[in-house]
C-alpha cells in the first residue's frame, strides 16, 4: 500500500533532478560511464529454497561483474504492484535491462512496461513471448528442466522398491505436465511397471497441503516424492522424517535430508543471465527467445545422495551424457496418455524446442491422476 | 512395508490429518473462545499465529530447544492479545478494526523478522507414538501425535468447566454478557478483559509454535495460509463453546485433508471443489444455523459490531 503514495512523489523527486540536472551540464559526462543496471524481481522470498531462490543466486553471481549494478525487490505480487516496481527501477535507479521472473508478471504488466520504455530491454522467464505479436524489446527465456526431471525418475525409478512415486504439483499448467511426464518416462525406462501419483494442491505455496499431500502417499506406499511447487522445502523435509526418498527441483535441498535425497532438477540461471550481460555490454541486446536444456548449460542435476544405487547412477550418467551431447529425445512416439488415446504416434520424435510441447495438457500413461 | 487399505485410507487419513493439522485450529479457536465470552473480538489472531510461529522457530533455533520455543510464542501472543486489550480498552474504540490492524501489523513483523530464519533448519518438537498397538504402518503413523495436540485436548473441556463451574469463569461470562451486570458486582470490566484477551493470545502463539515446530515443521512466509481466521471463524461455527470448538477444530483438520487423501486413492475429479470443503462447511453450517428471528444462539450479550 506504501507503494501507491510513492510514485507520485518519485515523479516529483524526478522531475525536480531532472531540472536540476538540465542547470549541471557535467553531469552528462558522468552519464556515458555509468554501469549497466539491472534490476530484478521476485513473486515470493529469496530464500525459499526453490525458484526464487534459484534467480537471486543467479543474480549474485551477475552482482560480481564489473561495471554491473543489480537492484532487486522481492515478494512481489502478479498485479499493478509490480509495474510500480518496474518504474523505480527505471526511474529512480536507472535500470535499462529487466527481469520479472514470474509467469504471471508477462501479461499485461511487462508488455505494458516495455511499450512505454521502447528504448529499454525487458525479459520475461517462462514460456510467453511470441514473435510479431510482442514488443520487439521483451522476449522470454526457459529452460527445459523436464531434461532433469526424467533423471530423477530415472534414479527414482531404481532405487523405488514399491514401485510407486509421487509428484506434488500446484497447477495443471503445461510446464508443470511437462515435468510430471517426463519423470514419469524415466522412472519406466527403469522399471516399466512403476507409476507415479500425482496430488494437485491447487497452488504454488500452501505448505501445510503440501505436507498433508506427503504423508498421504506415504500413507499409499510411496516411497520416492518429488515436486513442482515454489518451495520444495516442506516436500522434501516430511519425505525425510517419514524415512521415504526425494527428489529435489528448482535448487538443491541435499541439506534438508541428508539421508533420503537422492539427486534434483536445479535451475542455472546464472548460465542465462551471464549470457544477457555480456550480450548489453558489448552494445547489443539479449535474444528474444532464450531455450536450453543441460547441453546450453540452463538447467544442472544435484550430486546423488547416499541412498543412490550403482545401477542407478550408471544409467543416470549414460542418459546425461546424451542429453549433454543433444541427441536423446524425451518424448517419442507411440505414447499414450494415461486415459488411453494416443498423443505422439509412433516414429514421432518431438525434440525439446518442439513448440507443441510446451502446450502440453495431458498426463501419460503410468501417471495416477487427472489434470481437473 | 505398507498395507494397502483400499478405501478405507481415505477415512483413515481424514482421521490422520484431523490429528495433525487440527492443533493449531484447537489453540486459536480455545483463545478466542475465551477472549469473546469476555465480550470481545479478536480478529488479530491470525497475525498472532504467524508471530508465534516465527519466534518459536527462531528460539528454537537459538537455544535448541523446541519447548523453549514454544514459550516464547506463548509469550509474545501473550503480548499482543494484552496490546489489542489495551488499545480496546480506551473509550470509542472498535474492536474488529483493532484485530484487522493488529493482524496486518503482526503478520508484517514476522515477516521481516523471520527472513533470516527461512534457510536454517530448528530442532522440531518430537511425536509421541500412540498407535503401537497396530500392526498396520499407515494406523500407526496416523496416531502419531504431538503432546501440543494432547495438551490442546485436555485443555478443551478443562475451559468449558472452568467456564461453566468456577467463579472466575462466571465472571468472565458476565463481563461477557451485561457490562451493566458486572459493574453493579464491583467487576472491572477492563481487566477481565485485558486477561481474557491476553491469555488468548497466549493459546494462540502456542497454536503458532505448533505449526513451525511440529507440522509442517519450518517457518516460511505462506506458513499459516488464514487458518487464525478460519479458526476464528469456526468459534461461532462453535457458538461459544471450548468442547465443541475442540470437535470442529478435528472437523476442519479432517476436511482439509480429504483432498489429497482422495487424490492420492485415485480419485481425481474434483480436486479443487474438496481443497474447499472447509469453507463450504463453515457457509453451510452458517446458513442452516442462522435466523432472521434471533441473534445467534450463545452469542455473548456485548459482543457485536456495532459499538
Amino acid at each position: 500500500m506504501l507503494r501507491n503514495g510513492s510514485i507520485g512523489r518519485r515523479r516529483l523527486l524526478q522531475g525536480t533532478g531532472a531540472a536540476l540536472a538540465a542547470g549541471a551540464l557535467p553531469l552528462h559526462g558522468v552519464r556515458a560511464q555509468k554501469p549497466l543496471v539491472i534490476g530484478f524481481i521476485y513473486v515470493g522470498p529469496r530464500d525459499d529454497y526453490g525458484y526464487n531462490q534459484a534467480h537471486a543466486e543467479a543474480a549474485a553471481v551477475i552482482k560480481k561483474m564489473a561495471g554491473v549494478k543489480v537492484v532487486e525487490e522481492e515478494k512481489v505480487p502478479e498485479t499493478v504492484a509490480v509495474e510500480k516496481s518496474m518504474e523505480s527501477m527505471i526511474n529512480l535507479d536507472g535500470a535499462t535491462l529487466l527481469f520479472p521472473t514470474s509467469f504471471g508478471y508477462f501479461d499485461p504488466h511487462m508488455l505494458r512496461m516495455a511499450q512505454k520504455y521502447p528504448k529499454l530491454q525487458f525479459r520475461h522467464c517462462g514460456g510467453l513471448w511470441t514473435r510479431d505479436k510482442h514488443p520487439a524489446n521483451t522476449g522470454s527465456y526457459f529452460g527445459y528442466i523436464d531434461e532433469c526431471q526424467y533423471l530423477n525418475g530415472v534414479v527414482a525409478g531404481h532405487v523405488s522398491k514399491t514401485g510407486k512415486l509421487g509428484f506434488i504439483a500446484a497447477k495443471p499448467i503445461p510446464q508443470v505436465l511437462r515435468n510430471i511426464n517426463a519423470f514419469t518416462l524415466g522412472a519406466r525406462s527403469a522399471n516399466p511397471k512403476i507409476t507415479t501419483q500425482v496430488i494437485f494442491t491447487g497452488d504454488w505455496a500452501l505448505p501445510v497441503k503440501e505436507a498433508e499431500a506427503t504423508n498421504s502417499m506415504v500413507a499409499q506406499g510411496v516411497d520416492v516424492v518429488t515436486c513442482h511447487v515454489d518451495s520444495p522445502k516442506v516436500v522434501v523435509e516430511t519425505a525425510e522424517r517419514a524415512g521415504i526418498y526425494a527428489c529435489g527441483y528448482h535448487a538443491n535441498q541435499a541439506k534438508l535430508a541428508p539421508k533420503g535425497y537422492l539427486t534434483g532438477a536445479e535451475w542455472n540461471w546464472e548460465k542465462v543471465y551471464t549470457d544477457f550481460v555480456a550480450a548489453m555490454k558489448a552494445g547489443s541486446v539479449p535474444g528474444n527467445f532464450v531455450r536450453g536444456g543441460l547441453k546450453e548449460g540452463f538447467v544442472k542435476t544435484s550430486a546423488f545422495g547416499p541412498a543412490v544405487t550403482e545401477k542407478a547412477r550408471a544409467q543416470h550418467e549414460a542418459v546425461k551424457t546424451q542429453m549433454l551431447g543433444g541427441n536423446y529425445v524425451i518424448f517419442k512416439g507411440p505414447l499414450k496418455d494415461n486415459k488411453g488415446n494416443t498423443v505422439i504416434t509412433a516414429g514421432t520424435e518431438y525434440i525439446q524446442t518442439e513448440p507443441t510441447l510446451e502446450a502440453m495438457s495431458y498426463l501419460i500413461d503410468g501417471v495416477l491422476g487427472a489434470t481437473s | 512395508m505398507q498395507t494397502d487399505l483400499g478405501l478405507w485410507a481415505v477415512p483413515l487419513a481424514m482421521l490422520a490429518g484431523a490429528i495433525r493439522v487440527s492443533t493449531p485450529f484447537i489453540f486459536v479457536s480455545l483463545g478466542e473462545c475465551l477472549t469473546e465470552r469476555s465480550g470481545r473480538i479478536n480478529l488479530g489472531l491470525e497475525g498472532t499465529l504467524v508471530m508465534g510461529a516465527m519466534s518459536a522457530y527462531g528460539v528454537a533455533l537459538q537455544t535448541g530447544s523446541p519447548w523453549a520455543g514454544v514459550l516464547v510464542a506463548g509469550l509474545i501472543g501473550l503480548l499482543l492479545g494484552g496490546l489489542h486489550a489495551a488499545i480496546c480498552n480506551l473509550p470509542r474504540v472498535n474492536d474488529i478494526a483493532t484485530g484487522i490492524a493488529l493482524m496486518l501489523a503482526a503478520t508484517g513483523l514476522a515477516f521481516f523478522l523471520g527472513k533470516p530464519l527461512v534457510q536454517p533448519k530448528a530442532p522440531n518438537l518430537s511425536a509421541v507414538e500412540l498407535g503401537w498397538w497396530s500392526d498396520i504402518p499407515q494406523v500407526r503413523s496416523a496416531l502419531q501425535v504431538n503432546w501440543l495436540f494432547v495438551l490442546g485436548i485436555v485443555l478443551a473441556p478443562a475451559l468449558w468447566w472452568a467456564l461453566r463451574k468456577t467463579r472466575w469463569g462466571l465472571v468472565v461470562r458476565l463481563a461477557g454478557e451485561s457490562v451493566d451486570a458486572a459493574r453493579a458486582m464491583g467487576v472491572s470490566v477492563a481487566w477481565v478483559r485485558l486477561l481474557a484477551t491476553a491469555a488468548g493470545g497466549f493459546l494462540s502463539g502456542i497454536g503458532g509454535a505448533f505449526l513451525s515446530l511440529y507440522y509442517p515443521g519450518s517457518w516460511n512466509e505462506g506458513l499459516s495460509s488464514g487458518q487464525g481466521l478460519m479458526a476464528v471463524a469456526l468459534v461461532i461455527f462453535a457458538r461459544w463453546n471450548p468442547l465443541r470448538c475442540l470437535w470442529a477444530s478435528l472437523l476442519f483438520g479432517a476436511a482439509g485433508a480429504i483432498s489429497p487423501a482422495l487424490q492420492s486413492v485415485g480419485v481425481t475429479q474434483g480436486y479443487y471443489l474438496f481443497g474447499a470443503a472447509p469453507y463450504v462447511l463453515t457457509l453451510a453450517i452458517m446458513i442452516i444455523t442462522c435466523s432472521p428471528e434471533r441473534s445467534l444462539r450463545g452469542a455473548p450479550g456485548e459482543l457485536g459490531v456495532t459499538r
